[in-house]
């Protein structure tokens, strides 16, 4: 693999090209291409086991994917130091996936705690409070267990965990699922603000239209293992893909089969 | 079914197993590999020396007690056929040291700490833990498995050598209140038999368990499947594993130690 070259742009933050991946017979990616530039956000949707989350484990290299190629930053995902390449991301999981053992400061600050971006313990404590106070949680939360709190706490707990040791580039998977919709209002503020404020590039999978509206500037709909239709959130009701026109307004006629 | 059907079915079965065994073999190596390099995971080593050693002693203490006590009535009952019942004290203490010590101890050990670790690691993976761990630029080899499968290695020979002392205490205790037995011939006699490789061989067995039951309760929990049943499914796997590895390598062990 060779490092991307584009002139004198700069090089797109995320970019996918034609990338495979099989799981035996079930061919879940077919040839994705995904071009996420710099400093904006990117909502991936689709349909549940479309492969939106082996698009996003697949940068991160959580899963190797059979064929294509995956560049970060211009150069080949997992290329060079892992660490270092993962150092730059920051990840909110479907289900929060908090450390059950550990106390909430101790999850944010878990980056902060070890590894190459070790701090003193209490100045660790410190950033995970003020992300903590970021994500609209009081410090009292601090020292509480994961499983003490609720789903739309752990989400915020998650979304502190993911943001603080300020990533360049963030992922967010389902970050509504589960959450009553007053909450993942707030929760989608929430991720729109930081990601401005941040000036990071985002990553998010969803199926919920209320996120991708809220989040993204861009709007990539993957269907078959491909992206279907890609382009900027403004232009999606006026997309004419029959497939995205389906999927946004939730019919179940259309061009997407629908099991009934 | 035809004769080469079967074949090819028991061709396929056999290439199955050599190919766990080398997993396993390899998942071994990588975990002490883990152990040897940096970084070092001292919070997680004590828990898990809490965790093996200490919370293990009151199952082995009972185990080990009702066994020898057992043990002694056993082999006086036995003994009285041929008028050598006073042979209860020198058997007790083989029998508690070379054999039943190591391995009822072991396989407590599979039955307490392989489940409990195959059931929080996979627990772990299908809620994403073990995904956040990468992400978050940590090892989940070095932070989970190393620190688990070191402390039973530390852990259980001591856990085996405290199991030899109270099952010898027990058959002491039956020997001495019920069977009319000399309480300082008994000592003297347990004493002047056992020898220094009976105490070495019992505590390498215990080496070897602690491994075998560490090892396995990780490599299933980080092969568990999806959902409830992948974790059941796993800790089940890891246990079964266990307590057969156990045994077997009891039995090579001990055609090792006869040998010398």
């Amino acid at each position: 693999m060779t490092a991307m070259t584009n002139g004198n742009a700069p090089h797109p933050m995320i970019k996918m090209d034609q990338v495979h991946k099989a799981f035996g017979d079930n061919r879940v990616l077919r040839g994705m291409d995904l071009t996420i530039p710099r400093g904006s956000s990117m909502v991936i949707i689709g349909g549940s086991g479309t492969g939106k989350s082996v698009a996003l484990k697949s940068v991160l290299g959580l899963i190797t994917p059979d064929s294509g190629e995956i560049y970060v930053d211009g150069k080949p995902a997992g290329s060079g130091d892992r660490d270092a390449f993962l150092a730059r991301f920051g990840m909110l999981f479907q289900g929060g996936a908090l450390f059950d053992s550990l106390p909430v400061w101790q999850n944010v600050a878990f980056r902060l705690m070890r590894g190459a971006l070790k701090r003193p313990a209490q100045e660790a404590r410190e950033i995970a409070i003020e992300k903590l106070r970021r994500v609209g949680l009081k410090p009292d939360v601090a020292d509480r267990l994961p499983a003490e709190l609720s789903g739309g706490m752990q989400k915020r707990v998650g979304l502190a965990r993911a943001i603080a040791a300020e990533p360049e580039i963030i992922f967010f998977d389902e970050p509504t699922t589960g959450l009553d919709p007053i909450m993942s209002g707030v929760i989608n503020d929430l991720i729109r603000e930081i990601v401005v404020e941040m000036g990071a590039t985002a990553m998010t999978i969803t199926h919920d239209m209320s996120s991708v509206r809220a989040i993204a500037d861009n709007v990539a709909m993957l269907h078959d293992g491909v992206i279907q239709w890609t382009g900027p959130v403004a232009e999606m009701d006026q997309s004419g893909d029959p497939y995205l026109d389906q999927f946004i307004n939730g019919r179940a006629e259309g061009p997407i089969e629908a099991v009934r | 079914m035809t004769p080469l059907s079967l074949l090819a079915r028991l061709g396929r079965s056999t290439l199955a197993a050599l190919a766990m065994i080398g997993r396993v073999a390899l998942f071994t190596v990588s975990a002490f590999a883990h152990m040897l390099r940096p970084p070092y995971y001292p919070r997680e080593l004590a828990l898990s020396l809490l965790q093996i050693g200490w919370l293990s002693l009151p199952v082995v203490a009972l185990t080990a007690v009702f066994t020898g006590g057992a043990l002694a009535l056993q082999i006086y009952a036995g003994g009285a056929r041929f008028n050598a019942e006073a042979v209860v004290p020198q058997i007790v203490a083989i029998g508690m040291v070379r054999e039943l010590g190591p391995v009822l101890v072991g396989l407590m050990i599979a039955a307490r700490v392989t489940s409990s670790i195959a059931a929080e690691i996979a627990t772990m993976k299908v809620t994403e833990q073990i995904d956040a761990l990468v992400t978050l630029s940590t090892n989940p080899m070095q932070y989970l498995v190393a620190p688990r499968v070191l402390a039973a290695l530390l852990t259980v020979p001591v856990l085996v050598g405290i199991g030899d002392i109270i099952g010898i205490a027990g058959g002491y205790t039956v020997s001495v209140h019920n069977l009319g037995f000399n309480s300082a011939a008994y000592l003297k006699n347990t004493v002047d038999f056992l020898e220094p490789l009976d105490l070495i061989s019992s505590l390498v067995k215990g080496a070897f368990f602690g491994v075998i039951a560490a090892t396995m309760g990780c490599y299933y929990g980080m092969q568990s499947g999806r959902g409830a049943q992948g974790v059941g499914s796993a800790t089940k796997s890891s246990v079964e594993a266990a307590a057969v590895l156990i045994l077997a390598t009891n039995f090579i062990l001990t055609g090792v130690f006869f040998s010398l």
